[in-house]
C-alpha cells in the first residue's frame, strides 16, 4: 500500500517537475512561421519549398524524441509590405508564433524586421537580399542566413570587371532589393576600375523589358546587369535573346540567379551565364542526400540556396532553443551567435554581432547543354570565397549593435 | 441618373429615435469587442468603415460614383507617415495632416470632375487617381514598392501612449464615431436634402435656384477628407504606407464594401466594410479564394442584391437605417 | 542627333512603342465595339484577354495544337463563353444605370482572374514562339523581332477588317440601326437580342485574339489583364466611346506617344495617357473621334 502510494506521488512529481521544464517554451509549443510568396514571381525559389525545408530541419533536428513540441505554419505575403506585415503581426501577437522563417522581397522582409523587433520575437531571414538587414536595419532579432546583396556583388561583380567586363548598364528592380543590388554592386565595378554608363529601373513582376533592353543596347556598355530576380531575371535574359543583344557583342551578367531560373531558362538559352550562389545541391555528399529527400517532397524540384538556408537556420534555431531551454526571441538570437553552426548544407559557420551568418560563398557558370549529365546538372564551379571574405566587414554596414 | 435606389432617410422622429437605438448597439459592439477579437483587426475594420461610409457620402446620398477614391486614403497615409516619421509630429498633428491633404486633394480633383456627369465622372476620378498612382510610384519620399516604414505611433495630445493597445484602440474607434456622427450630421442637415434633391433630379434642383455643383463639390470634398482621415489613422496603426493604398484595387473594394452594404443606408458602409476586411483576414490562407469571392459578392449584389445587406434589412424592418 | 537623342534610341522607342499600340488598338477596339453598340462598359475584358492566353497555352499543352490553331480557336471558345455570360447576366441589366453593367463586369473581371491565379499562381507560364515567326531582323537601328513586327501587321489588318465590317456592310449597319432604336429594327423582323449577343461574342473574341498574340512575348499570366484594362479604358474613352476609327487611332497613338515619353521623361511613360484622357474629357468628352449623345 505504502509502495503504490510513493509510487503515485513519485509519479505526480515526475509530471509535474517535466511541464514546469517546458514552461519557459511560451504556451509549450515552439511555432514557427514560413511566410514567403507562395504564388508569384518568387514562389519557385521560395514559396512551398521552404516550408518543406523547413519540416527537414524539424525532422532533422529530432524533435519529436527530445520531448520538444514544434509546429509550423505558413503564409503568402504575395510581394507586398503591408500585408507581410499586417500577417507577422497577426502572427506574433494572436497566434503565439515565436519565430518568422523565410521572407523573400526585401521590402517586406525590413518592414517585418521592424514587427519583429518590436516585439521582442526571432527573424530567420533566408529569402530577402537587401545587406540592409545587417547594415542600418539591424536588429538583436534578426538573423540574416544564406546571402546578402554585398556578396553578390563581391562575388559576381569582381569577377566580371576583372575578365574584361569594365563597362556596365544596369537594369534595377524598382525597390528594397534592387536598390541594394545595384548600389553595391556599383560600388564593387568602380573600385575595380569599371564605369556605369547608365541604369534604368523597372517595376516588380514586369512583363515587357523591350524599351528598356533597347535602353541598354543604345548605352553600348558592355555589360548589361540585371539588378532583379526571378521572374524577372529570366524574362529578361529571353527577351535579351529576341533583340539579339548578345549577337551584338553585349553579355548580360545575371546578379541573382537561382536553379530554379536555369531550370525555367533551360541551358541552351543560360549557357555561360556567370554568378554568385550560397548552395549548389551538387557540392558534396551530404547536399546531394539533402537534395535526394527534398526532391522527393517538391515535385522533382532540387533545392535553391534559399530552400537550403531555411533548413540551416532552422536547425541552428532549433538547437539554440534546446540549449536555453526557452523560445524568448531576443534569447534566442543571442544563443545563435554565441554558438558556432554545424549543419550538412553549409558546413561549419558562425553568426556576427550582427546577424550575419557567415559561409563561403561560391562562383558557378551554367554548363552547356553538352557538359550536363542529368536533370539539374547544371553548375560548374568556378571559384570559392572563403567565409571571412565573402561578406561586407563588419563595421562597414553601420549597424547600431556593433561597437566602434 | 442615380445609382443608388435605397429609400431616402426621410427626418422623421421615430427614424432618429430608432436610429439612434442602432448607433448605441454599434458603439457598444464596438466597445466591447477588443476583449474578444484581436483588436488590430477590429482598427482595421473601423478604418475602412470610415473609408466606405466617407465613400457612401458621395454615392449613396450625392449619386456621384467616384472610381478612384483609394486616392485619398492612401495620400493621406503618405502624409500622415511622412509627418509623424520624418517630421517626428505627434499622431494627432499626422493625422490632420492627412486629413487636411486628401481634402485639398479632393478639392482638386472634385473641381476637375463634377463639370461631367455618370460615367465620364467616373472616368475621370479613374485617370486622375492612376496619374496620383503613378505619382506615388515614382516620388522618392514615399519608398515606392517598399512603402514608408517603421511609422512612429507616438503620444496622443502627449497623455495618451499609442504603443498600447487598448488606449490606441479606442482612440481609433474615437476617431471612427466621429467621423461617422459628422456624416449622419450632414445627410440630415438642409445641405443633406438639397444633395439628395440633386441626386433625384438636378435640372429641377437647378430651376429651383441651388448651385448644383458647389452642392457637388462640397459633398466631394467632404467625402475625400473623411477618406482621408481613416487613411492617416490606419497609416499610424499599422505603422506603414504603401502603395496598396493607392492601387485601383482599393478603390475597387471600398466600393464592394459599400454595395455589399447597401448604398445610401447610414451603417450599410461599416456593416460592408466589417464582412469585406472579415472575409480578407479570414480567406486570406485560401491565397486568391478572397478575389474571387470578392467578385462573387459583387455579381450577386448587382443581379439580386443591390439593397445591400443594411438595405435589405431595413425593407424588412420598414424603417430606413 | 534629334533633340539631343541618338536616333537610334528614338527610333527603336517609338518602334517598340508601335507595338504596344498595336495591343492597345486591338484591345480597345473590342471595348469600343462592346460600348458603342451595346452601351455596356466590359470591365471583364482584361481577363478575357486574359483568357485567350489561357486557351492558347491549354491547346498548345493538351491538344498539341499549334500558334496558328490557337488564333483561330481561342477567340472563338471565349467568344462562346462572352455569349453565355451577355446572355445569362447581362441581359438582366440593360434596363438600369450603365455604372451596374460596370460594377457587374467588374465583379466577373475579379473572379475570373482569381480562379487563374488560385490555378496557376501569378509568375506566368511559358508559351513558346512559332517557330515561323522567330529571328530578326536588323535595321541599322535596333534588331526588330520577326514576331513583334507580325504583331503590328496582324493587328492592323484585324482593325481595319471590323471597322469595314462595321461601317461598311449590311450586317455592320443594321447593328448600327439597332443601337440607335432597336424597337424599330426588332419591327422589321431582325433579331435585336441575338445580335446584341453576337455583338458581344464579337468584342469578347477580340480581346481574345489579342491574348493569343501575346502569349509569346509576354507571359502567360492570370494577372496580364488587370493593369492593362485601366489603360485600354483611357484609350477608349479619348478616342470616343463609339467610334471604332477612335479606338484604332488612339490606341497606335498612344503607343507612339508612350514611346517618345520613355526617351525624354521615362518616369511618366505611364502618366501620360491619364493626362491626355482628364484633359480631353474636360474639353471634349464624347472623345476626339465621338458623337455626342
Amino acid at each position: 500500500m505504502l509502495k503504490f502510494w510513493l509510487l503515485t506521488v513519485a509519479v505526480a512529481l515526475g509530471l509535474g517537475v517535466a511541464p514546469a521544464a517546458q514552461a519557459q517554451i511560451s504556451d509549450g509549443v515552439v511555432k514557427l512561421g514560413v511566410l514567403t510568396d507562395m504564388s508569384s514571381l518568387y514562389a519557385d525559389l521560395s514559396g512551398q519549398g521552404s516550408v518543406i525545408a523547413a519540416r527537414l530541419a524539424v525532422e532533422d533536428f529530432g524533435a519529436a524524441k527530445k520531448g520538444m513540441k514544434v509546429e509550423i505554419i505558413s503564409a503568402d505575403h504575395q510581394n507586398k509590405a503591408d500585408v507581410g506585415s499586417g500577417i507577422a503581426r497577426q502572427w506574433l501577437d494572436a497566434e503565439k508564433v515565436d519565430a518568422i522563417l523565410d521572407t523573400p522581397n526585401s521590402a517586406v522582409a525590413l518592414a517585418v524586421n521592424q514587427v519583429v523587433k518590436d516585439k521582442g520575437k526571432a527573424f530567420l531571414v533566408s529569402g530577402a537580399a537587401s545587406s540592409d538587414l545587417t547594415g542600418k536595419a539591424c536588429s538583436p532579432n534578426t538573423v540574416h542566413w544564406t546571402y546578402d546583396t554585398w556578396a553578390l556583388a563581391n562575388g559576381t561583380g569582381s569577377a566580371i570587371v576583372k575578365t574584361g567586363g569594365d563597362t556596365w548598364f544596369f537594369l534595377t528592380s524598382d525597390y528594397a532589393f534592387g536598390h541594394a543590388l545595384e548600389r553595391d554592386t556599383e560600388a564593387v565595378v568602380i573600385k575595380n576600375g569599371g564605369k556605369v554608363l547608365g541604369k534604368v529601373r523597372h517595376p516588380l513582376n514586369t512583363a515587357d523589358f523591350s524599351s528598356f533592353l533597347l535602353q541598354a543596347q543604345s548605352s553600348k556598355a558592355k555589360i548589361i546587369g540585371l539588378a532583379n530576380a526571378g521572374g524577372d531575371t529570366t524574362n529578361a535574359i529571353k527577351q535579351a535573346a529576341e533583340f539579339g543583344i548578345v549577337k551584338g557583342g553585349q553579355n548580360l551578367a545575371g546578379l541573382l540567379v537561382f536553379i530554379t531560373d536555369v531550370h525555367a531558362l533551360g541551358l541552351p538559352t543560360a549557357q555561360g551565364l556567370i554568378f554568385t550562389e550560397a548552395f549548389y545541391w551538387d557540392l558534396n555528399d551530404k547536399t546531394r542526400a539533402f537534395a535526394k529527400r527534398f526532391a522527393e517532397l517538391d515535385r522533382g524540384i532540387h533545392p535553391t540556396m534559399i530552400h537550403a538556408g531555411v533548413y540551416a537556420a532552422t536547425l541552428h534555431y532549433l538547437k539554440a532553443v534546446e540549449a536555453l531551454k526557452s523560445d524568448d526571441g531576443t534569447k534566442v538570437i543571442a544563443k545563435m551567435k554565441e554558438m558556432p553552426t554545424d549543419d550538412p548544407l553549409f558546413g561549419k559557420g558562425t553568426i556576427r554581432a550582427d546577424g550575419r551568418k557567415l559561409h563561403p560563398m561560391y562562383l558557378f557558370e551554367v554548363k552547356k547543354p553538352s557538359e550536363s549529365k542529368a536533370p539539374w546538372d547544371y553548375y560548374k564551379l568556378r571559384a570559392t570565397t572563403p567565409a571571412d571574405q565573402a561578406f561586407r566587414p563588419i563595421d562597414q554596414g553601420d549597424c547600431p549593435l556593433v561597437k566602434k | 441618373m442615380a445609382v443608388s435606389e435605397a429609400p431616402a432617410a426621410v427626418a422623421e422622429p421615430g427614424t432618429v429615435r430608432h436610429q439612434a437605438v442602432v448607433f448605441v448597439l454599434m458603439v457598444a459592439a464596438f466597445a466591447v469587442a477588443p476583449f474578444v477579437v484581436y483588436p488590430v483587426f477590429l482598427m482595421k475594420a473601423l478604418c475602412f468603415a470610415l473609408f466606405a461610409c466617407a465613400f457612401n457620402l458621395l454615392i449613396g446620398y450625392g449619386g456621384l460614383l467616384s472610381f478612384g477614391h483609394a486616392a485619398y486614403l492612401g495620400a493621406a497615409g503618405y502624409l500622415s507617415a511622412h509627418a509623424a516619421k520624418v517630421w517626428g509630429w505627434p499622431p494627432e498633428l499626422a493625422i490632420l495632416t492627412g486629413t487636411l491633404g486628401a481634402a485639398a486633394l479632393g478639392v482638386v480633383i472634385g473641381a476637375l470632375a463634377i463639370r461631367r456627369q455618370g460615367i465620364y465622372f467616373a472616368m475621370i476620378t479613374l485617370a486622375l487617381a492612376q496619374m496620383l498612382y503613378f505619382f506615388f510610384l515614382q516620388a522618392p519620399f514615399t519608398g515606392g514598392e517598399d512603402g514608408i516604414q517603421g511609422v512612429p505611433r507616438g503620444t496622443l495630445l502627449g497623455v495618451i501612449d499609442l504603443r498600447q493597445t487598448l488606449p490606441l484602440y479606442f482612440t481609433v474607434l474615437a476617431i471612427f464615431l466621429a467621423g461617422f456622427l459628422l456624416i449622419y450630421r450632414t445627410i440630415h442637415s438642409p445641405f443633406g436634402q438639397v444633395l439628395k434633391a440633386i441626386r433625384e433630379n438636378e435640372p429641377r434642383a437647378l430651376s429651383l435656384g441651388y448651385a448644383a455643383d458647389q452642392y457637388k463639390l462640397i459633398a466631394f470634398v467632404l467625402s475625400a477628407g473623411l477618406s482621408g482621415l481613416a487613411g492617416s489613422t490606419k497609416a499610424i496603426v499599422f505603422q506603414l504606407a504603401s502603395l496598396t493604398d493607392v492601387h485601383w484595387t482599393m478603390s475597387g473594394e471600398v466600393v464592394l464594401m459599400t454595395l455589399l452594404g447597401g448604398l445610401g443606408t447610414v451603417f450599410g458602409p461599416v456593416v460592408g466594410a466589417v464582412i469585406v476586411v472579415t472575409l480578407e483576414t479570414y480567406l486570406a490562407q485560401l491565397g486568391a479564394w478572397v478575389t474571387v469571392v470578392q467578385g462573387g459578392i459583387f455579381v450577386v449584389c448587382v443581379l439580386a442584391f443591390r439593397r445591400g445587406v443594411v438595405g435589405e434589412l431595413a425593407r424588412l424592418l420598414r424603417k430606413p437605417l | 542627333m534629334i533633340l539631343g537623342i541618338p536616333p537610334q534610341a528614338l527610333f527603336g522607342q517609338l518602334l517598340i512603342g508601335l507595338i504596344n499600340g498595336a495591343f492597345y488598338a486591338m484591345l480597345s477596339l473590342g471595348l469600343s465595339v462592346i460600348f458603342g453598340l451595346l452601351n455596356i462598359i466590359n470591365f471583364t475584358h482584361g481577363a478575357q484577354y486574359m483568357m485567350g492566353a489561357f486557351v492558347a497555352y491549354f491547346l498548345l499543352q493538351y491538344a498539341g495544337l499549334g500558334y496558328w490553331w490557337a488564333l483561330l480557336l481561342a477567340p472563338v471558345a471565349v467568344g462562346l463563353l462572352g455569349m453565355l455570360m451577355e446572355r445569362f447576366l447581362l441581359k438582366w441589366l440593360y434596363s438600369l444605370d450603365h455604372l451596374y453593367g460596370l460594377l457587374l463586369t467588374f465583379g466577373l473581371g475579379l473572379m475570373i482572374q482569381g480562379l487563374f491565379r488560385n490555378q496557376f499562381g501569378s509568375s506566368g507560364l511559358p508559351y513558346v514562339m512559332p517557330a515561323e515567326l522567330t529571328g530578326g531582323r536588323n535595321l541599322g537601328f535596333m534588331v526588330l523581332p520577326n514576331y513583334r513586327a507580325w504583331v503590328v501587321v496582324f493587328s492592323l489588318a484585324l482593325c481595319l477588317g471590323t471597322w469595314f465590317v462595321i461601317e461598311r456592310t449590311k450586317l455592320g449597319s443594321y447593328l448600327r440601326a439597332a443601337t440607335e432604336n432597336p424597337a424599330l429594327v426588332q419591327a422589321f423582323g431582325i433579331n435585336v437580342p441575338r445580335m446584341i449577343t453576337l455583338t458581344y461574342g464579337f468584342g469578347v473574341a477580340l480581346a481574345a485574339v489579342a491574348g493569343v498574340l501575346a502569349a509569346p512575348i509576354y507571359q502567360v499570366n492570370p494577372l496580364m489583364g488587370a493593369d492593362l484594362i485601366i489603360v485600354v479604358f483611357a484609350v477608349v474613352v479619348i478616342g470616343g466611346m463609339g467610334s471604332i476609327i477612335g479606338s484604332v487611332v488612339t490606341g497606335f497613338g498612344l503607343g507612339l506617344i508612350e514611346g517618345l515619353t520613355k526617351v525624354f521623361y521615362p518616369e511618366a511613360s505611364n502618366t501620360v495617357i491619364f493626362v491626355i484622357m482628364a484633359l480631353v474629357l474636360l474639353v471634349k468628352p464624347a472623345g476626339l473621334f465621338g458623337r455626342a449623345q
